[in-house]
């Protein structure tokens, strides 16, 4: 997704340098964001816009920054250059209270009680005793948790630890919320309980930043997405967008039709067929064909009259297709 | 309410609850003070074994020098042969058998003079008959010069070296080892504390790591304040588990040595000895008061101000050197490496202390390494006793010496600081050195 600024407003100052829409529009915006450890580059030139409202996927193999970024985003660590805004302001420490985050290595106090715990932690995030107490207990008997308040987290599954830390990491209602891989150590059944939950966090307004390369929770969650690879973003936008420029125009068709032998040689001298089968004996013609950016009305109208169609659908590649295209045909350029 | 009192408050109750932590405050003083007691008991009763001496004395020079005392007692034989004497003195079960031959000399009669015994005696016995010998020769050689026994006696002279300073205030001897002792204890206490709790600091540092939780912290709080905020707390658990270590400790000691009804001079009974060969030396009573007088002229005040100065100093530089290392490594195996240069002055300061300090507190080294920001809290306690200004530690070396710890103090928080940083995101290898130098630089 690339801003169209305007002229008068690329000469207006500082506080409007993204543009109105991009103030207005995203809360937090990274601005030529640039890490070194020693020699090592761990985040090149980064500049993503992070949309208001939104589930957002920071993607990227093992090591790619990712994590350095959002650690620069939660102020743990500082670029060496670049600038983050958040919410249209220069990011400042007291934006803490406003962000939530659950860090991929995360863990809680062993010997602590849960509930004891939980209130610390959201006291640091600078909410009063009593509103935390108030909001746990809500949380508690939303996920029915309220008997283990007196435990230790030794006492506890790896799960029910992670549905704790779920919890404090949202309990000050932050308006952007960082989850990094957040569906680790969690059973199918409480990961959807999760996945639901920030769903639900979503629609009531917060802004989240999911960091992941899974890519099934991608496909279903992130409205937006970005790429990171060796440091650099490599793509960034609205995942249809992205996906609608990924498509190579390849349909899968199928029919039912006697000559399927004779109209996949007439096909293929037109058209690319990437994959056929054709079953003579139950007259099922079955292949994938590779078509001219604006001819598929054209093709159907032919095929419907070779016989019965019964689906003749574009391939429209998975995240984790053009993830790994991406990266591929990164590392093959250089 | 603030965020640093939030950790100092949970990082203290943490320690507190601690069930390790409980256990070793309540069970330490019980065993420190069992020790002492059963120590002191079994000296006591190494002590009280009475010892019976054989005593062959062929001799006309030696009569009845050998007086029987609390611990020991002789029996004279009579008329045997030094071989029947030894069988005899044997099959009785004595300790020891003193032979004394007949010579016409003095001299020839001690040369010639044998203990036997069937295990080697005791220091304290055989220094005890050596005096004997020793005090009859000294004797004989005056007599051959022409001082008569009776002269002899009255010859004895106690004396002391009266001491001053130059303006005039009289001083006790060995005060100055009192005093430094007195320093050495603060010192000493110092170095306790930071091996103790800094100890501590670390382990609860390796722990936030361990247990992953220190992201999500530092993700609301900055490094440092959870850096200073664990030290602070745990320093006060320190303070509050030393603090009942003292008084049950007090209490203790007290009712234990009431009830099994020790003196505590029975620790010390070297003095007797002498005394009870030369009646007349001047007993330590008499100089008491003097003590009583130059610990009471200790400026008290000035030395807990000036120890809570280079406690909180000296704690904070040591702990925070500790919380860096928790936060370099993963586990604690992987530790020593980095804590033996740690320990490394503060023994020194204890070592350099106690054996220079004590003979000379204005010395060269004394100065030296109270001077020395690793190891001033230690050692400039130890001098700081015998005042400050006229007669005691110079105010510019004590002022001296606070400055550097505090420009030391700054520097090492802050290269501290960062490795913890740095160090508590780092998972997997122990860095070395030379990479710990690098995350400086991040």
């Amino acid at each position: 997704m690339v801003l169209k600024f305007h002229k008068k407003e690329m000469l207006l100052k500082h506080f409007y340098i993204f543009g109105k829409k991009a103030y207005m529009n995203n809360i937090l915006v990274t601005k030529e964001v640039t890490k070194h450890f020693g020699k090592h580059i761990a985040l090149n030139n980064v500049s993503l816009e992070i949309p208001r409202n939104s589930i957002y996927g920071l993607l990227g193999p093992n090591g790619a920054g990712k994590t350095t970024l959002i650690r620069i985003i939660n102020q743990i660590t500082y670029p060496d250059s670049g600038k983050v805004y958040f919410d249209g302001k220069e990011l400042m420490p007291e934006h803490i209270a406003q962000i939530g985050y659950l860090p991929e290595e995360r863990g809680l106090y062993k010997s602590m009680k849960v509930g004891e715990q939980a209130l610390y932690l959201a006291q640091l995030k600078g909410l009063s005793k009593t509103e935390a107490k108030k909001r746990l207990k809500y949380w508690f008997d939303r996920f029915e948790i309220g008997e283990w308040w007196n435990k230790k987290i030794q006492e506890l599954s790896k799960g029910m630890a992670q549905k704790i830390q779920f919890i404090v990491t949202i309990l000050h209602k932050p308006k952007l919320l960082i989850f990094d891989e957040p569906f680790s150590g969690f059973d199918p059944i409480n990961a959807n309980i999760i996945k639901e939950e920030i769903i639900n966090l979503k629609e009531k307004g917060t802004s989240i930043i999911f960091s992941t390369h899974r890519m099934e929770s991608v496909e279903e969650l992130c409205e937006h997405i970005a790429l990171i690879h060796q440091s650099e973003k490599i793509l960034d936008g609205r995942l249809s967008d992205i996906k609608k420029e990924y498509k190579n125009n390849i349909y899968n068709v199928g029919m039912h039709t006697e000559k399927g032998e004779a109209l996949l040689e007439e096909l293929s001298q037109k058209f690319h067929i990437i994959s056929s089968e054709n079953n003579q004996s139950e007259q099922q013609l079955k292949f994938e064909i590779q078509l001219p950016e604006t001819d598929s009305g054209e093709i159907l109208a032919y095929l419907a009259t070779k016989g019965n169609l019964n689906n003749f659908v574009e391939t429209i590649p998975s995240a984790n297709e053009i993830f790994i295209r991406t990266v591929q045909s990164k590392s093959i350029n250089e | 309410m603030n965020k640093l009192s939030l950790i100092i408050k949970r990082e203290y109750l943490a320690k507190v609850r601690n069930k390790s932590f409980v256990v070793m405050t309540f069970l330490s003083p019980i065993l420190m003070v069992g020790m002492v007691v059963l120590i002191t008991y079994l000296a006591k009763v190494n002590d009280n074994e009475k010892q019976i001496i054989a005593l062959l004395n062929e001799s006309d020079y030696f009569s009845n020098e050998f007086l029987t005392t609390e611990g020991t007692s002789f029996i004279h034989y009579h008329n045997i042969t030094l071989e029947e004497a030894k069988d005899s003195t044997m099959h009785m079960g004595y300790s020891g058998l003193l032979y004394i031959p007949n010579e016409v000399d003095l001299e020839k009669v001690t040369a010639r003079s044998f203990f036997y015994s069937k295990d080697s005696p005791s220091t304290n016995l055989v220094d005890r008959l050596e005096l004997v010998f020793q005090e009859r020769l000294r004797q004989r050689r005056l007599q051959d010069l022409g001082v008569s026994a009776k002269q002899y006696a009255n010859m004895e002279a106690a004396f002391e070296m009266n001491i001053a300073s130059f303006n005039g205030k009289e001083n006790v001897k060995g005060v100055n080892e009192i005093k430094a002792f007195i320093g050495g204890a603060f010192g000493y206490l110092i170095m306790m504390f930071i091996i103790i709790y800094g100890g501590f600091v670390m382990r609860s540092v390796i722990e936030e790591k361990t247990s992953r939780i220190i992201e999500v912290i530092i993700s609301s709080v900055k490094p440092f304040q959870l850096m200073l905020g664990k030290i602070i707390g745990t320093s006060l658990a320190g303070i509050t588990q030393f603090v009942i270590w003292v008084i049950s400790g007090g209490i203790l000691m007290l009712v234990a040595f009431s009830v099994l009804n020790i003196e505590l001079s029975a620790l010390s009974n070297g003095a007797e000895l002498v005394s009870s060969i030369h009646p007349d030396v001047v007993t330590p009573d008499q100089s008491l008061q003097l003590y009583a007088q130059e610990i009471l002229d200790i400026p008290w005040l000035l030395l807990i101000g000036f120890f809570l100065v280079y406690f909180v100093l000296g704690y904070l530089i040591y702990s925070s050197i500790y919380a860096a290392i928790g936060a370099a490594v993963d586990n604690e195996t992987d530790t020593q490496q980095f804590i033996f240069p740690i320990i490394m002055p503060l023994m020194l300061a204890i070592y350099v202390g106690f054996f220079s300090v004590f003979s000379n507190p204005h010395g060269p080294i004394a100065v030296g390494f109270s001077l020395f920001p690793l190891t001033s809290p230690i050692v400039m306690l130890m001098r700081l006793p015998g005042g400050v200004g006229d007669g005691g530690v110079p105010w510019w070396q004590l002022m001296t010496s606070i400055f550097l710890l505090m420009l030391t103090f700054i520097g090492i928080v802050w290269v501290a600081a960062k490795i913890y940083r740095v160090g508590i995101l780092m998972y997997g290898k122990k860095p070395t050195y030379k990479e710990l130098y690098k995350w400086l630089k991040y």
